[in-house]
C-alpha cells in the first residue's frame, strides 16, 4: 500500500491520500475490546429487565450461583457504595431539568425494557449468559408510558413518582419580535413534523475490559469520550483521576452511541474493584438495541411565516422530546442543539424553539450523527418546500430570496448565533450544475406512462458544529459544566520521527490520516512518519472526545497549533546553528533553510537530532528536546454548509420508493482528503436515507421494543443506495487556522428531508404535502390511494 | 446472541442420524444450513438440546434430471439452485432469497422442513405440485406439496424423519414469472408470487398455477385467480382481471411492514406482474 506521489513536497494537505488505518483495519490486524484479554479475567452477564414499568419485590440469584464456572451475582444493593449516580452534564442557569438517579444496576424500579437489574460474573461466556437467565427476578408491573403527548396530559401514569409530571424540562431559544414577524406575514403555514426514534447500529456494539490491580484501574472501553469515561469513574468510584485509566483500543463505529458514560462502564469497573479480577462485558446484538442509547424521538409542531413575494418574516418550533426514562450524560442537550441552527440558511428575523422533555418508559436518547441538527433541518426544509407550495412559487426560488447572501458574513441570526462563513448560492448553483433537473423533468413523463412517478427533492443546509467554545457551552452560556477544548502534543523524536498526540478519540473518521497530513505539511515530513495517537487517557493529550463534528475544527488545529509551536523552535535552533534570524529561517522541501541559500539547512531530523542529542549545541537557555503542547478553546462553532438534491421513482401500484439519484454538494472549508470527505459524505447520507425509507426503533403500547433485531430494524445496504454524486465548494472559515469545518455528519443533517420533499414532490399532484417519516411502502401507497380518492 | 447449552453430533450415515435423533428425544433437532434454526436458538426462541448434523450424509445434495422431473437432493444450498438456471423457476427464487451468504448457506430441504410461509421455495414447492421423500426409522415415504404444509411452521414431517430429496415436475412448456416484494433487497417477502403458464397453441391459457408467499399461515394456491385465467385468453385484460382474486379467500397476517389489506392489494399487483412475465 503506498501513498500517492511527491511524499514529501510539502503538499498533502488537500490529495486524497490513502487512509494509513486502512491496511490494519481491512486485513483483520486490528485490536478491538474483545480481542484483548487478561488472564482471569471474568465474563459479565446482565440481567436485564423484560418489564417497561415494574417494581422488583425479590430477586433470587441461587439458582445461578449454583452453576459451575459461575462466580458472583451482584444486584443494585450490593453497589450501595457508589459515591454518584451515572452523570448528566446539562445544568444551565434558570432551568429547572427533573433527573431522577440513574445506577448502573437499578434499585428498587425498572424503567424500562432492558433496564440492567443484577450482573453475574463467570469464567466462562457462555455459563454467564445461561447463568443470567436463572437469576429469578419477581416484578410487579407498573402502568407504562409510551406515547410523548399523552404522558403529559394531566392524570396520566408517570414514569418518575417523585416528579409528579412526566416532563423532564422547558428550554426556549428565540430572537427578533415573533409577534412582529408573524403580523408582518401574509401567508403562515402550520406543520407537525414527525422525527422518530432511531439507533447508532455501530457494526462494533459496545465492550469494556476493566481491570481493577493495586489501588488503580486500566478500562478498555469502546468509547468515543475516554476523559469523559475517566472523569466519572473517578468521581463515581472513589478513585482518584491519576489512577484511572481508560483506553478506547479500535473502536468499530459509534455515530454518537459511543458518546456515552454508560452504566456497563461503571458496572465492570466496580465489579473489578469488588471481585479484584478483570471484567469483561461485550454487548450482544440484541442488547444494544434494547438499550444502547437511541436517538431523535421528536413531534415538532412548526409556524412559519413568509410575504406574499416569499420574504421570510418569522419561524417558531415547538418540539415535544422523548427522552426516554434516563437522563444520560446530554441527553435534554440534544434538541437545543438544533434550536441554535432553527431557521438554516434563511434570513429570518425572528425565530424561536420551544423545547418540552418528556419522560417515558422507553430506552433513552441522546445524541446520534446529528443530534438534533437532522430534526431541525427536517423542520427548516420540508416547511420550505410546503411554504413555495402555499405561495405558488418555486422552491428553489423562495430558497435563494431567503439565503443570507455570501457578503452578509460573519452573519448574526435572530437568535444571536455568529454563522462563520458562507456562500449558500454557489453551493446551489454547483448542485444545478451537475442534477440537470430538465433532463429529469423529460424523463418524468416517459416514466408516468409506466405508473412510475418520478420526484426530486432539495435541502439546503448549513449547521453547528466544531463542538464546542467555552464561552457559548460552558456554564455561563448554553450550561454544560465544562467548556469543549481539545488539547494536543506534537513530538519529534531523535530520529525525526513524529508522534502526535490527541485528545480526540477517532474511531473510522480517518482522522490518523488527515492530520497527519497537516503535520506533515507544517513540519516538512512524510505522513507515513507522523503517528497519530489518540484514546488513551494514560499517555499523551488531555482532551474531549470525538463526536459534533469537532474532531477536525477543534483536536486538529490544536495539533496544528502544537505543530507550529515546533516549528517555531526549529527554526530558532536552525537561526542559531547558520548563525542568522530565526525571522529569515524558512521551511521548504523538508528542509530549514536561511531565505535565499537553500542548499544550506537542516531537516528536521537534524534539527530534532540536535535537540535531543547535543543540546549544548542548542541557543542560550532553550531546553531540549523537540515537544510541543497546546490547548485549543474555540472562539465560535463552525457552520458547514450544502446543497443536496435526491432522486426518486415511486411505483404508483405499491408505494415503493427508490432512490436514484443523491448529488450532494458539501462546504466544509477547504479539503484536507477529499476522498475521506467523500466518505463521510455518504456514510452521513446513507443513514438519513435509512432513517428516511427504513430505520425505526419502534415500542408498543406495553413499551416493548419491537425492533430488537436487524431482521426489524432495517439498515439500508448497497442495494438499497445510488451511486452517490459529490462535490465541494470550498469556503474558508474564520474561525481557526486551517479555515475547516467539520463533515462528518453533515450529510445525515441534509439529507433526511430531501428525500422527504423528493417523495412529496412525486405525488404532490395528488395532493400530499407531507408524509411521516420512514416513508414505507405502505405508507406512500396509502397516500396515493388517498390522494387519488380526493 | 448467544444461544443455551446444545450437545452436537454430524454421523456419516443417514441410518445413524436418524437413530441420533430418535435417541435425543422431542428436544433433539435436525441441522442442515443452520440459517433458519441458529438464528431462532441465538434469539433462545428455541433450546435444542442436540443437533444432529446432515452435512456429512452422503448423497443428499445436486440437481439431477430423471422421468420428466428434477431431483434435487434435501442438502442442496440455495446457491447451487440459484446457479442451475435450467431449474427456470427454482433458479430464479433462490436467487431471490435474502443475500448471497445466506444462499451459501441455506439447504431446500432445511427451507421445505421449517415450513415458514414468508419463505421462498415453499412457495415454488408449491406451484410446481413437487413431491418430497421423507425418510424415518421405518424407511421412506412420498409426500406431497399439497399435502405437506399444514400451518405455521408445521408440516407433514414427523419428529424423527428426514427429508432426503425434493423432486419438481420439469412442467416443459410453461413460462414463469416470480415477483417478490420486499422493503429492502435482502428482505423476506411481504407478499412473493409464482406463477407458471402454459399457453395453447390457439394462445388460451391452458393451464396457470399460482402460488403466494407470506399471504397465510402456509404458502397458499392462488385458485380462484387461476380459475379466473384458465382457458381464457392470455391478455393484459384477462391477466389483470385473474389477479384481481389473488387474495381471495386469504386471511394475510397482518405484520409490522405491511397490513393485511396491503398485503391483499400487493398479491393482486405481484399476480398480475408474475403473470405478465410467465406469458411473455
Ligand atoms: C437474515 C436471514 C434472511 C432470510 N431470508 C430468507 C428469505 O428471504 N427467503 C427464504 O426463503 N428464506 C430466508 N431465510 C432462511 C434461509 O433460506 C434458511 O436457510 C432456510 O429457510 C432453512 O434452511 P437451512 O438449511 O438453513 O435449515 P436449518 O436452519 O438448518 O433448519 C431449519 C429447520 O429444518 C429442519 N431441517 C433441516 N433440514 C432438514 C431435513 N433435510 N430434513 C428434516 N428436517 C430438516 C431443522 O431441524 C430445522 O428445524 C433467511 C435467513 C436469514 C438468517
Amino acid at each position: 500500500m503506498t501513498l500517492m506521489d511527491d511524499r514529501t513536497s510539502g503538499n498533502h494537505v488537500g490529495r486524497s491520500l490513502r487512509r494509513k488505518e486502512d491496511p490494519r483495519l481491512i486485513t483483520g490486524q486490528a485490536t478491538y475490546v474483545d480481542d484483548i484479554n487478561i488472564t482471569g479475567l471474568l465474563h459479565a452477564a446482565i440481567v436485564r429487565s423484560p418489564e417497561a414499568h415494574a417494581k422488583i419485590l425479590s430477586i433470587d440469584a441461587s439458582a445461578a450461583m449454583a452453576r459451575d464456572d459461575v462466580h458472583a451475582v451482584y444486584t443494585g444493593e450490593d453497589m450501595a457504595d457508589l459515591l454518584a449516580p451515572l452523570p448528566m452534564a446539562w445544568a444551565p442557569d434558570g432551568v429547572e431539568v427533573h433527573n431522577p438517579e440513574h445506577w448502573p444496576l437499578a434499585r428498587g424500579e425498572v424503567k424500562h425494557v432492558g433496564d440492567p437489574v443484577a450482573i453475574v460474573l463467570g469464567t466462562d461466556r457462555y455459563a454467564v449468559i445461561d447463568a443470567a437467565e436463572d437469576v429469578l427476578v419477581e416484578y410487579e408491573p407498573l402502568p407504562v408510558v409510551t406515547d410523548i403527548e399523552q404522558a403529559l396530559e394531566p392524570g396520566h401514569a408517570l414514569v418518575h413518582e417523585q416528579f409528579g409530571t412526566n416532563e423532564v424540562h422547558k428550554w426556549s431559544l428565540g430572537g427578533g419580535d415573533m409577534e412582529a414577524g408573524f403580523a408582518a406575514a401574509d401567508v403562515i403555514i402550520e406543520r407537525r413534523v414527525v422525527n422518530h426514534r432511531v439507533s447508532g447500529a455501530p457494526i462494533e456494539p459496545r465492550g469494556v475490559l476493566a481491570d481493577y490491580k493495586a489501588g488503580a484501574i486500566t478500562v478498555h472501553t469502546s468509547t468515543q469520550v475516554p476523559h469523559f469515561v475517566r472523569l466519572f469513574m473517578g468521581l463515581m468510584l472513589g478513585i482518584s483521576e491519576e489512577r484511572v485509566r481508560i483506553i478506547a483500543p479500535e473502536v468499530g463505529g459509534g455515530f454518537g452511541a459511543k458518546l456515552q458514560v454508560t452504566g456497563e462502564e461503571m458496572l465492570c469497573a466496580w465489579a473489578s474493584r469488588k471481585t479484584r479480577k478483570p471484567v469483561k462485558w461485550i454487548e450482544t446484538r440484541s442488547e444494544h438495541m434494547a438499550t444502547c442509547h437511541h436517538g431523535r424521538d421528536q413531534i415538532a409542531t412548526v409556524r412559519l411565516g413568509a410575504k406574499r413575494d416569499g420574504t421570510l418574516t418569522a419561524m417558531h418550533a415547538d418540539i415535544v422530546a422523548d427522552m426516554g426514562a434516563y437522563l444520560m450524560l446530554l441527553t435534554p442537550t440534544i434538541p437545543s442543539l438544533g434550536a441554535f441552527v432553527m431557521g438554516g440558511v434563511y434570513k429570518i428575523p425572528a425565530i424561536t424553539t420551544d423545547i418540552t422533555g418528556v419522560f417515558t418508559n422507553k430506552c433513552a436518547t441522546d445524541a446520534i450523527r446529528g443530534a438534533g441538527r437532522p430534526e431541525a433541518t427536517h423542520m427548516v426544509e420540508v416547511c420550505m418546500d410546503q411554504l413555495a407550495d402555499e405561495l405558488g412559487m418555486d422552491r428553489l426560488e423562495l430558497r435563494r430570496k431567503n439565503f443570507i447572501p455570501k457578503e452578509a458574513f460573519p452573519y448574526e441570526t435572530a437568535l444571536g448565533i455568529v454563522y462563520d462563513s458562507g456562500d449558500y448560492h454557489a453551493a446551489l448553483d454547483l448542485l444545478m450544475e451537475k442534477l440537470d433537473l430538465p433532463a429529469l423533468e423529460r424523463e418524468k413523463e416517459e416514466l408516468a406512462a409506466k405508473g412510475i412517478r418520478r420526484g426530486i427533492g432539495f435541502s439546503t443546509y448549513t449547521e453547528i458544529c466544531g463542538l464546542a467554545p467555552s464561552r457559548v457551552t460552558g456554564p455561563a452560556g448554553f450550561g454544560l459544566q465544562t467548556g469543549l477544548w481539545e488539547s494536543a502534543i506534537v513530538r519529534v523524536t531523535v530520529t525525526g520521527a513524529v508522534t502526535v498526540y490527541t485528545g480526540t478519540s477517532p474511531h473510522g473518521q480517518g482522522h490518523e490520516t488527515t492530520m497527519a497530513q497537516v503535520v506533515a505539511d507544517k513540519l516538512g515530513v512524510d505522513p507515513q512518519n507522523v503517528e497519530i495517537m489518540h484514546g488513551d487517557t494514560g499517555t499523551g493529550a488531555m482532551g474531549l472526545g470525538t463526536y459534533g463534528s469537532r474532531t477536525t475544527a477543534v483536536g486538529t488545529e490544536s495539533v496544528a497549533r502544537a505543530s507550529d509551536k515546533v516549528v517555531e523552535k526549529a527554526k530558532a535552533i536552525v537561526a542559531h546553528a547558520l548563525e542568522a534570524a530565526p525571522e529569515d529561517i524558512e521551511l521548504r522541501d523538508g528542509k530549514f533553510s536561511v531565505q535565499g541559500s537553500p542548499d544550506k539547512g537542516m531537516t528536521l531530523a537534524e534539527v530534532s537530532g540536535m535537540a535531543h542529542v547535543r543540546p549544548e549545541l542548542l541557543p542560550e537557555g532553550m531546553a531540549p528536546g523537540l515537544d510541543e503542547t497546546s490547548f485549543y478553546d474555540p472562539n465560535n462553532f463552525v457552520f458547514p454548509f450544502g446543497a443536496h438534491a435526491c432522486v426518486v421513482d415511486v411505483e404508483e401500484d405499491t408505494g415503493k420508493v427508490k432512490v436514484v439519484r443523491y448529488v450532494a454538494i458539501d462546504d466544509c472549508g477547504p479539503a484536507i482528503n477529499p476522498t475521506i470527505i467523500d466518505g463521510q459524505v455518504h456514510g452521513g447520507i446513507a443513514q438519513a436515507i435509512g432513517q428516511a425509507l427504513y430505520e425505526h426503533v419502534m415500542y408498543d403500547e406495553d413499551g416493548q421494543l419491537v425492533t430488537g433485531t436487524f431482521v426489524d430494524y432495517a439498515l439500508p445496504t448497497a442495494a438499497e443506495l445510488p451511486s452517490f454524486e459529490t462535490d465541494r465548494t470550498e469556503t474558508p472559515s474564520p474561525v481557526n487556522s486551517l479555515g475547516v469545518k467539520g463533515i462528518g455528519e453533515a450529510g445525515t443533517i441534509a439529507a433526511s428531508p430531501a428525500v422527504l420533499n423528493a417523495v412529496v414532490d412525486a405525488l404532490r399532484p395528488l395532493g400530499v404535502t407531507y408524509l411521516n417519516m420512514p416513508l414505507s411502502s405502505e405508507s406512500v401507497w396509502n397516500a396515493i390511494t388517498e390522494g387519488s380518492r380526493a | 446472541m448467544i444461544p443455551a447449552e446444545f450437545d452436537y453430533v454430524a454421523p456419516d450415515t443417514l441410518q445413524e442420524a436418524i437413530a441420533a435423533r430418535t435417541a435425543g428425544g422431542e428436544d433433539a433437532k435436525f441441522l442442515a444450513g443452520g440459517h433458519s434454526l441458529l438464528p431462532l436458538m441465538k434469539l433462545r426462541l428455541a433450546a435444542p438440546t442436540l443437533l444432529v448434523d446432515l452435512r456429512k450424509v452422503p448423497g443428499l445434495s445436486g440437481v439431477t434430471r430423471e422421468n420428466g422431473h428434477w431431483r434435487i437432493g434435501a442438502m442442496t444450498r440455495h446457491a447451487v439452485l440459484q446457479d442451475s438456471h435450467e431449474l427456470g423457476a427454482i433458479s430464479t427464487v433462490a436467487a431471490g432469497i435474502a443475500d448471497q451468504q445466506i444462499r451459501n448457506r441455506g439447504t431446500i430441504g432445511g427451507s421445505l422442513a421449517h415450513g415458514d410461509p414468508a419463505s421462498d421455495l415453499t412457495t415454488a414447492f408449491l406451484a410446481y405440485e413437487g413431491t418430497l421423500t421423507a425418510t424415518g426409522p421405518d424407511g421412506p415415504r412420498e409426500v406431497a406439496a399439497t399435502e405437506f404444509f399444514q400451518d405455521y411452521l408445521t408440516t407433514a414431517l414427523a419428529e424423527d424423519e428426514v427429508i432426503t430429496e425434493v423432486r419438481m415436475p420439469r412442467l416443459e412448456g410453461y413460462g414463469y414469472g416470480y415477483e417478490k416484494f420486499t422493503r429492502r433487497a435482502e428482505d423476506w417477502a411481504m407478499v412473493g408470487v409464482v406463477a407458471l403458464v402454459k399457453q395453447a397453441d390457439d394462445g388460451t391459457c391452458e393451464d396457470v398455477r399460482i402460488a403466494m408467499t407470506n399471504m397465510g399461515s402456509t404458502p397458499l394456491r392462488a385458485r380462484a385467480a387461476e380459475d379466473a385465467l384458465r382457458g381464457r385468453p392470455l391478455d393484459a385484460g384477462s391477466i389483470a382481471e385473474a389477479a384481481g382474486h389473488a387474495a381471495d379467500g386469504t386471511d394475510p397476517p397482518a405484520d409490522r411492514n405491511a397490513s393485511e389489506a396491503y398485503k391483499r392489494h400487493l398479491a393482486q399487483v405481484m399476480t398480475r406482474r408474475a403473470l405478465t412475465s410467465a406469458t411473455k
